[in-house]
């Protein structure tokens, strides 16, 4: 097995264990390329199903490109898809430009993410964070529980060892897996690349900009590139060490905000 | 460049340095995202303090207040030969479960010792666990050699006092380097200031190292993890070892029922063999009783189907596990009830003293050395046979205790 293929065993290996050990489970998708890359390894995992809910939060000020990719992959792929939206803080006028982003992201994607797992009482959410991501993410586990607030207790999480996952679950606690922890931002765009998975055409630069990363309309920033195909991205990303979230506003405004947000479950 | 990947842990003591290698290494191999080397200084200008190399791997605030590395992080960097993901395990004696959890990922380690500080309880503990994972390839560096004004004296007696310990353990170190972390010597780059050192930097030992061998030379473990019925019935699983092929006769452990591989299924691919490591599924000839946690073999070469096995435990809960309390045994797919019909021994992990023989308890951080019987026959195999199933975890709600069978009857 050459590079990918490990990644992908390893990946499919705990897609299939959370699946049998938490019935009851869902597998957040933002539609970026992460959680597009986690759909098409869940679909390898179970021959081209999906037995579970896909979940989109939707804050509502998405890019149009994401709400159509959205709507032509999810009837494609035949997804029981289930789109969370904090109805309430929506109405009351909640968006970036009202308050501070932190609140925003709060209630727009956190809140309204634990208002889904309410209704619907999963015990597990598969997501496609990865380790290279961010600082903080390094310190995750492949299973890793969260209390009902979404807080984590990164200092004190369950040993996990040659892949003997966490595998009981109690009351209000859910359990979040992370099936592509182990993989680096060329990791997916390779894969991307090789198994021709479809993309969101923001990644691709137009006008010599593109997208790293996408989420919000408002707080996402292109970086410069000339990238417009997968095979330019794949090149572009061997040569250059820009971190990959600094189009994100997010990450500009405090230096420790991330950490901030995943105490509070933000994803 | 070939995307071969090198998995290697860096453990030792709290404080000797782990931290700052690591953003050394990161730093010397360019690996640093533009900006960061920017934000640390003005981070630690604002701290009042010298740039601290440290602070690129310890990201959480709570951790750069107390100055300690709570958890396994990852972090990966390449050099010409290959890429390597840096697993940092927490030196801290609070968090040897978080170390246990990076280490039993690692391919390779390296072991920091301070050459002021010389050999701690956790260089010792760590060394141990290393040897109980049956990690082979181990580099020794003794760090800060800066200030000691990098004298040869003081690494030999260092150097020394550490073999003492590793032969005792049976560890045999590939090499052991003199480095300061803070200053850069012999880790990416030769340095001047060591000419009694002739020896290699640290990467160009890493370079040396090898992957994880796969194991398809051995003979065939096909763990069953689940059976899926959404067209046809496939028998999903991993190849732990060896190729399970087409038309294959197999016998399916513990009941010993034969058959023949049917089909090998891996969504939208033509395949009909898998090699060890690869999650894939199976369809039968026959329409046997198969069900998670069974083992498929092909061979005369059999695993033990037992329920009583002997092995070597390393607790990792800080309640302590009292005779007559049941644990879950999970190894592989499988998953019974268990007990510990017998504690011969009990050793402290970083003095390897004797605590107690025929015991009744065994707590936190100590190693054990038990008879499990366990509720169900089981099939496992000696560590060093065959880890994959020689090695388990012991468990209450959650894991807490690794071990290796070193015995079967
Ligand atoms: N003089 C000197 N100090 C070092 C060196 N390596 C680490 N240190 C210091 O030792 C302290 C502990 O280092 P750190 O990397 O945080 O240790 P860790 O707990 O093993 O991660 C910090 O104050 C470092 O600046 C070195 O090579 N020379």
């Amino acid at each position: 097995m050459d590079h990918l293929d490990k990644l992908e065993s390893q990946s499919v290996y705990i897609i299939r264990e959370a699946y049998k050990q938490f019935k009851d489970i869902a597998v957040l998708w933002s539609i970026g390329k992460d959680s597009t890359t986690l759909m098409w390894l869940v679909r390898k995992a179970f021959y081209g199903n999906i037995p579970f809910h896909a979940l989109h939060i939707d804050t509502g000020y998405k890019f149009k490109e994401i709400y159509e990719f959205r709507d032509e992959w999810s009837k494609k792929w035949c997804m029981k898809l289930v789109v969370g939206t904090n109805d309430g803080s929506i109405k009351a006028g909640m968006g970036p430009k009202e308050g501070d982003k932190l609140s925003c992201c709060g209630q727009l994607k956190t809140d309204a993410l634990k208002q889904t797992i309410d209704k619907y009482r999963y015990k597990a959410l598969l997501l496609g964070i990865r380790r290279d991501e961010h600082g903080i993410r390094a310190k995750e586990r492949y299973f890793s529980p969260r209390n009902k607030q979404f807080e984590w207790d990164y200092k004190d999480q369950p040993p996990e060892l040659w892949d003997q996952f966490k595998n009981q679950q109690h009351g209000e606690q859910h359990i979040r897996v992370h099936p592509l922890l182990h993989w680096t931002e060329l990791d997916i765009w390779m894969y991307i690349q090789r198994e021709n998975i479809p993309i969101v055409s923001l990644y691709f630069a137009k006008n010599r900009k593109r997208y790293r990363s996408i989420g919000c309309e408002p707080c996402c920033n292109p970086v410069d590139s000339e990238a417009d195909t997968i095979d330019k991205i794949v090149e572009e990303l061997k040569t250059t060490n820009i971190a990959e979230r600094s189009g994100r506003a997010q990450d500009k405004e405090r230096a420790y905000m991330m950490q901030k947000l995943r105490a509070l479950g933000y994803m | 460049m070939n995307n071969e990947n090198l998995k290697f842990v860096i453990v030792g003591h709290v404080d000797h340095g782990k931290s700052t290698l690591i953003g050394r290494l990161l730093y010397d191999t360019n690996s640093l995202p533009e900006g960061k080397i920017e934000e640390i200084k003005q981070l630690c200008e604002s701290l009042g303090k010298d740039i601290e190399f440290g602070y690129i791997m310890d990201h959480l605030e709570e951790e750069r207040d107390q100055g300690i590395t709570i958890d396994t992080a990852q972090t990966f960097f390449t050099t010409k030969k290959r890429d390597y993901v840096i697993i940092d395990a927490p030196g801290h004696v609070e968090f040897v479960k978080n170390m246990i959890s990076g280490a039993s990922q690692a391919e390779a380690a390296v072991l920091i010792v301070d050459a002021q500080e010389g050999v701690k309880e956790q260089t010792k503990r760590h060394s141990y666990i290393l040897r109980m994972l049956g990690l082979s390839q181990v580099i020794v560096v003794i760090n800060k050699m800066d200030i000691v004004d990098y004298d040869q004296k003081r690494f030999e007696t260092v150097k020394k006092d550490l073999f003492n310990f590793l032969s005792n353990i049976k560890i045999k170190p590939s090499y052991v380097i003199p480095i300061s972390a803070k200053n850069g010597d012999f880790i990416a780059n030769k340095s001047g200031n060591m000419n009694w050192y002739q020896g290699l930097t640290l990467l160009e030992a890493l370079d040396t190292f090898k992957t994880k061998e796969n194991a398809n030379e051995k003979p065939l473990r096909y763990v069953v993890q689940d059976v899926y019925s959404f067209d046809k019935r496939i028998i999903a699983g991993r190849v732990e070892s060896g190729i399970i092929r087409k038309g294959d006769r197999i016998k399916v452990l513990p009941s010993g029922e034969e058959t023949r591989v049917k089909s090998v299924e891996e969504y939208l691919k033509n395949v009909t063999e898998a090699e060890s490591g690869k999650s894939i599924g199976i369809t039968t000839e026959d329409k046997l009783f198969i069900d998670r946690g069974n083992v498929i073999v092909n061979s005369s070469d059999l695993p033990a189907i037992t329920n009583r096995i002997k092995a070597n435990v390393f607790w990792m809960d800080r309640i302590p596990f009292k005779k007559g309390e049941s644990l879950r045994f999970r190894c592989a797919t499988q998953e019974v009830n268990c007990a510990i019909e017998k504690i011969n021994k009990v050793i402290n992990s970083s003095t390897l003293a004797l605590i107690a023989e025929d015991a009744s308890e065994i707590k936190n951080r100590e190693v054990a050395n038990i008879v499990i019987r366990t509720d169900k026959p089981v099939v496992v195999e000696n560590f060093n046979t065959m880890e994959e199933l020689g090695r388990f975890v012991l468990g209450r709600e959650d894991t807490c205790a690794g071990g290796i069978i070193t015995e079967l009857e």
